[in-house]
C-alpha cells in the first residue's frame, strides 16, 4: 500500500489507482479549478483550466485527465499555474461576448460588482450573471478581459424552439453540453462542427434544435457554465441571488426524480435536477424541467362548486361539504355504504390516499375504493 | 420493482418488454443507455422499433397481445438445453414441473407461429440471456394492459425465476410505474381488498387493529369494487354516490362513450381536482385541492423510494390540500382525526399501522428518502427485493400461463390492430402539461402513428388527415408515417380530447385486475376524401 502515495502541495497523501488528479485532489479537500469538466463523463481536458504542475514534466499536466501515479509531486496554485489558467482566461474572454469582468460592471471587488449588476438588472445583463462558472474564475484570477484582440462576431443566437436559447457569442466550447448530451442522457442531439475559430456546438446538419434529435430535456442547459445556453422560460425571471431553492419531487413519472425549484417571490421560476441525488442523479426530461408552471395557471379551480341545472354556482367550503356529507348520510341510510364508491388519486402525495381509503372505510364502512393503478 | 434504478447503469443485460422507457421513463432510460455504453447488451421486446430499440443488441418485434407465447417459448428453450439456473429453482422455488409442463407445449416453432418471431430468434434469445448473469427485465404497460396482463406479469417473473435472476442487484422484475404516486397510492390502501401496507381487509385480526386504531367499529370485511366495477355501478343503480379524486376518467377509461355514459347515469357525483376538465362536466359538486407544490407530503417511486414533496407556492383561492377535504368530511360523520399535517398522518398513523414502513419517519426522509421495506428507524431501507432467493411467501412459486389472444383481433372490417401509450412531451389528457408554456409546441396534436407499408398500401401521405374507426367509435388525425411502427398496427396516445385513442379501446378487463386492454382492438384506417 506504501507505494500509492504522492505529493499534493507539500504534502503526502494517498491515492486510489486509476484516480485522476482531479479526483484524488478533490478526496483531500484540495480545489481544483474546472470548466469542461462533467462529473461521470470521459475527462476531455479541453479547457486546460485545471491544469497543475507535475515535477519534473516538460508541461502543465491537465489534473481531470491525468491519472495520480506514486511519487509524483504536484502543485496545484505555483504561479506557473496561476499564470497559465489566467492566460486561459484571458482568452476565453476574449473569444466571445464575455463583457461582464469588465463590462457594465467594471468593479474592483465581486461584492461591488454584484451591487452594480443588481442595479443594472436588466436585457442587457447577461442571464447567467452570478452563476457563471467563467466569471467565477476571471475574478478570481483576476483576469484582464481586454488583454488579447477579441474574436469576430459570432453567429446569431437561435432562439426558434419554446424551451433552450443558445447565445453562441457567449460559448467557450467546453464541450459540457456535449458531455451531457452524448454521455449522460444519450440523446445524440448534438455534436462540434467546423474548425478553428468558426468551431461551434451543432446539430447534424447546424440545424436548429427543433428539427433534431433534441428532445428538450435541457441537460446541456444545466451543464453549461456560463450563459450560452439558457432556460428559456426562466429568462429574465430568474436570477441566482433572488431565488430559494426547494427541493422536492417531479410530479409525473414513476421515476420519481429529484428537483431544485428555484422560487422567487413566491413563484416556482426555473427548475434543475438534484446533483448527486437518487434516482435521477441531477437528471431531468422535458416534463420535469418545464412542467411545472400549470399551477398557476388561471383556469385553476379556486372554489368549490355546486351544480345547478346545468351550470355550476360558487359556494363555501362548509356548504359544499355538508352537501356532500348529507348526500353521502343519505345514501348510506337508503342503500348501505356499498351504494358508496371512490377513486383516490395516482398523482397526489401519500397521506391524501391515506386520507380518502380511511373516509371510505372507517367513515362510510365500505371497501369500495380503487385508484387507476391498473392502468 | 424488485430492484432500484442506481443499479441500471452497471446491469450487464437487459430484457426490455412492453416499455417505451425513452418516452415514458426518460430518465430511467438514460440509465439504460449509460450501461450500453459501457458494454451491456440489450434485448428489446416490442412491436414497436422504438429509440431503444434502435438501439438494442436484439429487437424482438413480437405481435401485439403475444408475450405469453413468447416467453414461454424462451422457457421451452431453456429447459429442454438445461440452460437454466437448476440450483436456485431447487433451493428458492415450487411448482417447476407445472411451468415444464406448459411450457414443453410452446416449442421455438410454435411460439413462432403466434409470436411472429422466428424460431430461430426464440432459440437465440434463451442462449443469449442464459450466457449472462444477471439479466435486469423490465417492463411497463405492454405487459399489463391486456386482457391476459396478470398472466403476463407471472410469465415475466417465471422467466426471471427460471434464470435464478431473482435477488439479486442488477437483475429483478422490474416494473416502471407509469404515475409518480401510483406506488403510493397502492402501499396507502386506495386498493379495494387492503388496508395500508396491503394487509389485507379479510382478515379479521387486521380489521381489529385498525378499529382500534381509528377509533371505529365493523370495518368491512368484505373486498370492495374495482373501476370498471363502479362505473358499471352507475348505470345499474347498484352505486349512486361515485367520489372521484384527481382522476379524468372521461379521457383515461377505454370507450369513452361508454365512460360518460356511466359518468351521466351517477345520481350523485362528487370530484375534486385542480382543474375543470372532461370529468367535472358531469359532477354534482366539484371541489378545489391543492397542487403539486402547493402542500407537503412524500411520494413513492417505482424503486419503493418514499420521497418528499416540498411547498413552494401558495394554493389559489379557497383550494385546500386534500387530506383535509378528507378530514373535514370525516368531522360531518362525527369523526374527529388527530392528524392535521400530512407529516402527522405519516408519522402517526401510517407508519405506525404499516409494518413495511414502521421506519420511515419525516426526519428520516430529508436527503434521498427511504426504499420500503423499512421496518425499523434503523433500518437503512431495501435497495432490491428477495435477497438470497428469500420471497415473501417461503419459496417462489411458478404459475405456469397459457397464451390467450386480445379479446379483439383484426378482421376484415377492422384489419389493423391499434396500441396505445404515451408520449414524451405531454402527460396523460394533458391537464398539467397541457397548461404549460412550450410543451404544446413541441407536441401540439395526436397523430395516428402507421407504417410505410400501410400508408403506402392505403395511399396515405405522411401528415394526411386521416379516419380511424373502431367499433367504439371514430377518430380524425394526422398520420405520422414512421418505420417505428410495425406493418398491420396503428399507435395512438391519450393525450388530446379530441382526436384520444380511448374513443377506440376496447373495455375489455383482465378478469383478475380489472385492467383494460388499451393495448389491443381491432381498428380501421380511412382516407378521408376517398369517402366523399
Amino acid at each position: 500500500m506504501t507505494e500509492n502515495f504522492f505529493s499534493l502541495n507539500g504534502n503526502e497523501v494517498d491515492f486510489q489507482p486509476g484516480e485522476t488528479i482531479l479526483e484524488a485532489a478533490r478526496r483531500h479537500g484540495v480545489v481544483i479549478p474546472t470548466l469542461c469538466h462533467l462529473e461521470g463523463t470521459t475527462p476531455t481536458g479541453a479547457c486546460r483550466i485545471c491544469v497543475v504542475e507535475v515535477e519534473g514534466a516538460a508541461t502543465l499536466m491537465a489534473a481531470c485527465a491525468t491519472p495520480v501515479s506514486a511519487g509524483m509531486r504536484i502543485k496545484t496554485e505555483s504561479a506557473r499555474v496561476v499564470q497559465t489558467r489566467r492566460t486561459l482566461l484571458e482568452l476565453l474572454l476574449a473569444s466571445g461576448n464575455h463583457t461582464c469582468a469588465a463590462g457594465p460592471t467594471g468593479a474592483g471587488s465581486w461584492t461591488e460588482a454584484q451591487m452594480r449588476a443588481r442595479e443594472l438588472d436588466g436585457d442587457a445583463l447577461c442571464p447567467a450573471w452570478g452563476d457563471c462558472k467563467l466569471q467565477e474564475l476571471a475574478f478570481q484570477y483576476q483576469a484582464k478581459p481586454d488583454r488579447f484582440v477579441p474574436a469576430p462576431d459570432a453567429p446569431p443566437p437561435e432562439l426558434a424552439n419554446p424551451m433552450i436559447e443558445r447565445d453562441f457569442s457567449r460559448c467557450i466550447r467546453c464541450g459540457r453540453c456535449l458531455q451531457a448530451c452524448n454521455e449522460v442522457q444519450v440523446n445524440r442531439a448534438i455534436g462540434f462542427g467546423y474548425h478553428g475559430t468558426q468551431s461551434k456546438i451543432v446539430t447534424a446538419g447546424d440545424r436548429p434544435l427543433a428539427d433534431s434529435n433534441c428532445v428538450f430535456c435541457g441537460q446541456c442547459v444545466q451543464a453549461c457554465p456560463t450563459g450560452a445556453l439558457v432556460d428559456k422560460k426562466s429568462r429574465d425571471r430568474w436570477r441566482s441571488w433572488e431565488v430559494e431553492k426547494i427541493r422536492t419531487t417531479c410530479p409525473y413519472c414513476g421515476v420519481g426524480c429529484q428537483q431544485w425549484l428555484h422560487v422567487r417571490d413566491g413563484r416556482i421560476v426555473r427548475v434543475t435536477a438534484v446533483e448527486d441525488a437518487q434516482p435521477n442523479q441531477g437528471r431531468l426530461c422535458v416534463k420535469g424541467r418545464y412542467g411545472y408552471d400549470f399551477i398557476y395557471s388561471e383556469e385553476r379551480l379556486k372554489t368549490p362548486l355546486i351544480r345547478e341545472g346545468d351550470r355550476f354556482r360558487e359556494a363555501s367550503w362548509d356548504e359544499a361539504l355538508d352537501l356532500v356529507a348529507g348526500k353521502c348520510k343519505q345514501i348510506i341510510a337508503e342503500s348501505g355504504p356499498n351504494a358508496l364508491a371512490g377513486v383516490s388519486c395516482a398523482r397526489s402525495i401519500n397521506e391524501d390516499s391515506y386520507n380518502m381509503q380511511k373516509l371510505f372505510r372507517a367513515v362510510f364502512k365500505t371497501n369500495n375504493i380503487d385508484h387507476c393503478a391498473r392502468t | 420493482m424488485t430492484n432500484s434504478f442506481s443499479e441500471f447503469s452497471r446491469a450487464k443485460m437487459f430484457m426490455l418488454i412492453g416499455t417505451n422507457m425513452t418516452e415514458a421513463h426518460p430518465v430511467a432510460a438514460t440509465f439504460v443507455k449509460n450501461a450500453l455504453l459501457k458494454g451491456a447488451q440489450l434485448i428489446v421486446v416490442d412491436p414497436r422499433r422504438h429509440r431503444l430499440a434502435e438501439m438494442a443488441d436484439l429487437h424482438l418485434p413480437i405481435r401485439v397481445g403475444s408475450d405469453i407465447a413468447f416467453l414461454n417459448g424462451l422457457m421451452h428453450v431453456l429447459i429442454a438445453e438445461g440452460w437454466y439456473d437448476q440450483k436456485f429453482v431447487d433451493s428458492c422455488t415450487v411448482d417447476f414441473d407445472k411451468l415444464a409442463a406448459t411450457v414443453m407445449r410452446y416449442s421455438p416453432d410454435y411460439a413462432a407461429e403466434i409470436c411472429g418471431v422466428p424460431a430461430e430468434k426464440i432459440r437465440d434469445t434463451a442462449r443469449r440471456i442464459s450466457s449472462v448473469k444477471p439479466m435486469m427485465l423490465c417492463y411497463t404497460l405492454g405487459i399489463t394492459e391486456h386482457t391476459c396482463g396478470t398472466h403476463n406479469v407471472m410469465s415475466v417473473a417465471n422467466l426471471q425465476m427460471l434464470l435464478g435472476n431473482v435477488g439479486m442487484e442488477c437483475g429483478g422484475v422490474n416494473p416502471l410505474r407509469g404515475q409518480n404516486n401510483v406506488q403510493g397510492a397502492c402501499d396507502m390502501g386506495a386498493l379495494p381488498n387492503v388496508f395500508p401496507g396491503y394487509q389485507k381487509v379479510g382478515d379479521m385480526a387486521l380489521r381489529a387493529k385498525f378499529e382500534r386504531a381509528w377509533g371505529v367499529e365493523n370495518l368491512p370485511a368484505a373486498t370492495g369494487l374495482m373501476i370498471p366495477q363502479m362505473m358499471e355501478g352507475l348505470v345499474d343503480g347498484k352505486v349512486r354516490g361515485f367520489y372521484i379524486f384527481g382522476e379524468n376518467l372521461a379521457n383515461t377509461e377505454p370507450d369513452i362513450r361508454k365512460v360518460e355514459h356511466e359518468l351521466a347515469s351517477a345520481e350523485f357525483l362528487v370530484v375534486q381536482d385542480i382543474f375543470p376538465n372532461e370529468t367535472t362536466r358531469f359532477a354534482h359538486v366539484v371541489l378545489p385541492a391543492a397542487a403539486w407544490s402547493e402542500n407537503d407530503g412524500t411520494f413513492t417511486n417505482s424503486e419503493r423510494r418514499v420521497n418528499r414533496v416540498r411547498s413552494a407556492s401558495v394554493a389559489p383561492g379557497e383550494a385546500r390540500p386534500n387530506w383535509w377535504i378528507f378530514r373535514e368530511l370525516a368531522r360531518r360523520f362525527g369523526q374527529n382525526w388527530a392528524s392535521d399535517s400530512a407529516r402527522e398522518i405519516w408519522d402517526n398513523e401510517l407508519s405506525v399501522l404499516a409494518p413495511q414502513f414502521g421506519g420511515i419517519k419525516y426526519h428520516r426522509l430529508e436527503g434521498d428518502g427511504l426504499q420500503w421495506p423499512c421496518p425499523l428507524e434503523d433500518h437503512p431501507g431495501t435497495c432490491f427485493l428477495h435477497q438470497d432467493g428469500q420471497f415473501t411467501c417461503g419459496l417462489g412459486v411458478f404459475t405456469p400461463c397459457e397464451w390467450t389472444p386480445p379479446a379483439e383481433v383484426p378482421d376484415q372490417e377492422y384489419p389493423l390492430v391499434l396500441s396505445t401509450g404515451r408520449r414524451l412531451a405531454h402527460y396523460h389528457t394533458r391537464t398539467q402539461t397541457g397548461r404549460c408554456e412550450g410543451l404544446n409546441d413541441i407536441l401540439g396534436e395526436e397523430t395516428a402513428d402507421i407504417s410505410p407499408a400501410d400508408a403506402q398500401a392505403l395511399n396515405i401521405d405522411q401528415g394526411e388527415t386521416i379516419r380511424v374507426r373502431s367499433r367504439r367509435g371514430a377518430v380524425t388525425l394526422k398520420a405520422r408515417v414512421t418505420t417505428e411502427v410495425p406493418k398491420g398496427m396503428v399507435w395512438m396516445a391519450f393525450h388530446f380530447r379530441e382526436a384520444c385513442a380511448n374513443w377506440l379501446t376496447n373495455p375489455a378487463f383482465d378478469n383478475i385486475t380489472m385492467t383494460a386492454e388499451y393495448k389491443a382492438c381491432a381498428v380501421a384506417v380511412e382516407k378521408i376524401h376517398a369517402n366523399r
